[in-house]
């Protein structure tokens, strides 16, 4: 789950993470009292989208520029007038560019020096990792591929957690002094602690920034959440915005599938995640091109594979569908059954080919034989997957 | 021989109570599994009934071992609690925990397996299908079924299976029983970024086991614990071995399905994977079809 660049400045405050002030508008007028609020400061507006590249992309109605300097708030209305429910096209959006519903007037600041901050869940230490750079500003994987020595790595102990020690180590490892490495300090011991009481996989800050006057701010996060958390971060939940996500997801997730959409014209519905993968590739090692990742679960019953088709169906690219199913402890033929419910119920024309295999598969296979609907069966992957590519083909 | 549990261990189930875990504790019982005790906090006392089977029902982890000779938990506890449900079966002195349930914050992974850190209890999964030691009987009845997988699918025999993904898992099996290569222990370690034990812990006990002749592994993509195997097994594995590593077209940055399955700064790759065992001598199922062919091929070179 991502969240806005707003509600990111959100957490920071309510974690106490030293941030640059300024609050979110839905509206030019509510983007003039913020704008008011930082009365006398430098401020900027910017377009709250997930999508990044915001400063340099273009509005479809011509405007230029996601992020733009404000010199009163008068400014900071107009501004937010020109971007508010007008889509925004940049490098990561696509073509299609995403709709702005809320800016950001944030306080602009000076920059004395730039850091980076991160902090996330190492798999291979099972334990938290801090880290850091005097490079900050710039993409970090280009800092670690060309000046690997100008990262910083700082392991934390999951039980003990982060010791004062090791804080001093790395304030002093990145060069503040006096006021400032209290600062950077109470600072990484609060993303800590965000770190942990949000349930983040990743905490990303860049740039940390010291100002002329002083101050260390977070300026820019990126967060990743775990999914597996989010049952006990009701506030967090409450900042999905759905008009963020493909719109096959969203539908999905509210019949708990478990939905990635992708680019080729071959479906698949498939019982497992990492057999679902495994589909996916098995289709393109054929020749075909998977359109999407979709896990139905164990069970696979004839409202989910119904749903699933719909989501499929939703998709124009989708030229045919392979359904993979392993029937291990479920009886094939239940499941062959509810295939043939949900094809005939929602009208399926285009080809289908099932892969069924486990309990009681020859009565399974039996069923979707006899139902008079245009389904191909197979009882290998391999078989499956060849059947569907050479049917899309020759649909073509 | 086989490797973490045979036809003679005696298994515990907590969650005993809830309708998967019931449900996957009559299959056990039906597979001839000795399943000697259920633990539910507070249904103490009651017992758990299913074809003739009378499975006496204890509030505790540690009473259930004490009065049973249980060694092994299979836990199917709602991931709040799971955590919690581990490190019980950790305090009781269990040889292993077998955790099967899905969708335990990463957080308390953490916490848990720090916190097993120097104990004697080995855990498996969290999210995972479990442990087949398949048995002698028909259908490889009479084996040793902790967890979720269809027993019927498994032949008794030499190969030794190990897998992030239950249904992949099912699919190897397969094959392998139609091809009359009966399994001598499959290990699913499930598919969470943060788990008990890894590819390289079971293809160690593998090669140490004398029934097992072969060796599939199956991989996906997240992660560097194929490659760390890889690389052991380069240097140490006697036996001939067979490998799959799903989600070569997954798109990165996104998290497939398990919560670990994420190719992310560029690391966990599918390709990295296949070389790194590729350069190990492994033998690479090239799809998902070909796993125990492959493994055939690797056991004729």
């Amino acid at each position: 789950m991502n969240i806005h660049e707003y509600q990111a400045k959100e957490l920071f405050q309510k974690y106490h993470v030293p941030t640059p002030g300024g609050s979110v508008a839905a509206t030019p007028e509510e983007a003039r009292a913020a704008a008011q609020a930082l009365a006398g400061k430098t401020m900027v507006v910017k377009a709250q989208i997930h999508a990044g590249g915001r400063g340099k992309g273009v509005f479809k109605n011509g405007f230029k520029g996601g992020v733009h300097l404000a010199s009163s708030p008068e400014q900071a209305a107009d501004f937010a007038n020109s971007m508010l429910g007008q889509v925004l096209v940049t490098h990561q959006t696509g073509e299609a560019g995403k709709q702005v519903n809320k800016v950001l007037i944030a306080e602009g600041v000076d920059i004395k020096k730039e850091y980076y901050l991160a902090i996330l869940m190492d798999r291979e230490t099972m334990a938290p990792v801090i880290i850091a750079s005097t490079e900050g500003g710039v993409d970090i994987e280009h800092v670690a591929e060309h000046t690997p020595e100008k990262i910083i790595h700082l392991g934390v102990h999951p039980l003990a957690g982060l010791q004062p020690y090791q804080i001093r180590t790395l304030a002093s490892q990145l060069g503040f002094k006096g006021d400032q490495a209290k600062q950077f300090g109470l600072l990484l011991a609060n993303v800590y602690k965000l770190f942990l009481g949000a349930d983040c996989s990743q905490v990303e800050i860049n740039p940390l920034v010291e100002t002329p006057d002083g101050r260390i701010l977070a300026l820019d996060a990126k967060f990743n959440f775990d999914d597996n958390a989010l049952y006990r971060h009701p506030d967090i939940v409450a900042m999905r915005d759905t008009s963020e996500e493909d719109p096959r997801e969203v539908a999905a997730s509210e019949y708990n599938l478990n939905y990635i959409g992708l680019d080729g014209d071959i479906a698949c519905l498939v019982n497992g995640a990492g057999l679902a993968m495994a589909t996916m590739d098995i289709i393109q090692h054929f020749g075909g091109n998977p359109a999407n990742f979709l896990d139905v679960g164990g069970g696979a019953s004839k409202e989910q594979v119904i749903a699933a088709f719909k989501i499929i169906l939703g998709d124009a690219n989708v030229k045919g569908i392979l359904v993979n199913i392993f029937g291990g402890i479920m009886d094939c033929n239940i499941i062959a059954e509810g295939i043939v419910a949900a094809a005939r119920e929602v009208g399926l024309t285009l080809p289908l080919v099932v892969r069924l295999e486990g309990n009681n598969v020859a009565a399974g296979l039996a069923t979707l034989n006899a139902s008079g609907l245009h389904i191909t069966s197979a009882t290998t992957m391999a078989e499956g997957a060849q059947k569907i590519v050479a049917e899309v083909k020759a649909a073509a | 021989m086989s490797i973490l549990v045979n036809e003679n261990t005696r298994i515990l189930v907590q969650g005993i109570t809830g309708s998967f875990g019931a449900r996957h504790a009559q299959l056990s019982l039906d597979y001839g599994t000795k399943l000697v005790a259920g633990v539910t906090p507070g249904k103490g006392g009651q017992v758990f009934e299913h074809g003739g089977h009378k499975v006496p029902i204890f509030d505790t982890v540690e009473e259930a071992a004490r009065q049973t000779g249980a060694t092994v938990s299979c836990i199917f506890v709602p991931p709040a609690f799971a955590g919690d449900a581990i490190l019980e079966g950790v305090g009781a002195g269990l040889d292993l925990a077998v955790c099967i349930t899905e969708g335990i914050p990463v957080m308390d992974m953490m916490r848990v397996r720090a916190a097993m850190e120097g104990s004697r209890t080995r855990l498996i999964g969290p999210n995972c299908p479990g442990i087949v030691t398949p048995g002698t009987g028909k259908d490889s009845h009479g084996g040793c079924r902790i967890g979720i997988a269809p027993g019927y699918i498994h032949k008794r025999g030499s190969i030794g299976v190990v897998s992030r993904s239950g249904t992949l898992t099912y699919e190897a099996v397969w094959q392998l029983t139609s091809r009359g290569l009966g399994q001598s222990t499959c290990v699913g370690i499930g598919g969470d970024p943060i788990n008990g034990t890894n590819h390289l812990d079971v293809i160690k006990m593998f090669n140490e086991d004398p029934e097992t002749e072969g060796i599939i592994m199956i991989g996906e993509i997240g992660g560097t614990n194929e490659e760390q195997a890889a690389e052991w097994v380069k240097a140490h594995c006697r036996k001939p071995m067979a490998g799959f590593i799903a989600g070569a077209t997954a798109p990165p940055g996104r998290r497939m399905g398990h919560a670990g399955a994420i190719v992310s700064g560029g690391k966990g790759t599918a390709a990295a994977k296949q070389a790194a065992m590729e350069e190990a001598g492994i033998e690479i199922a090239a799809t998902p079809s070909d796993m125990a062919d492959a493994l055939i091929r690797a056991m004729k070179r």
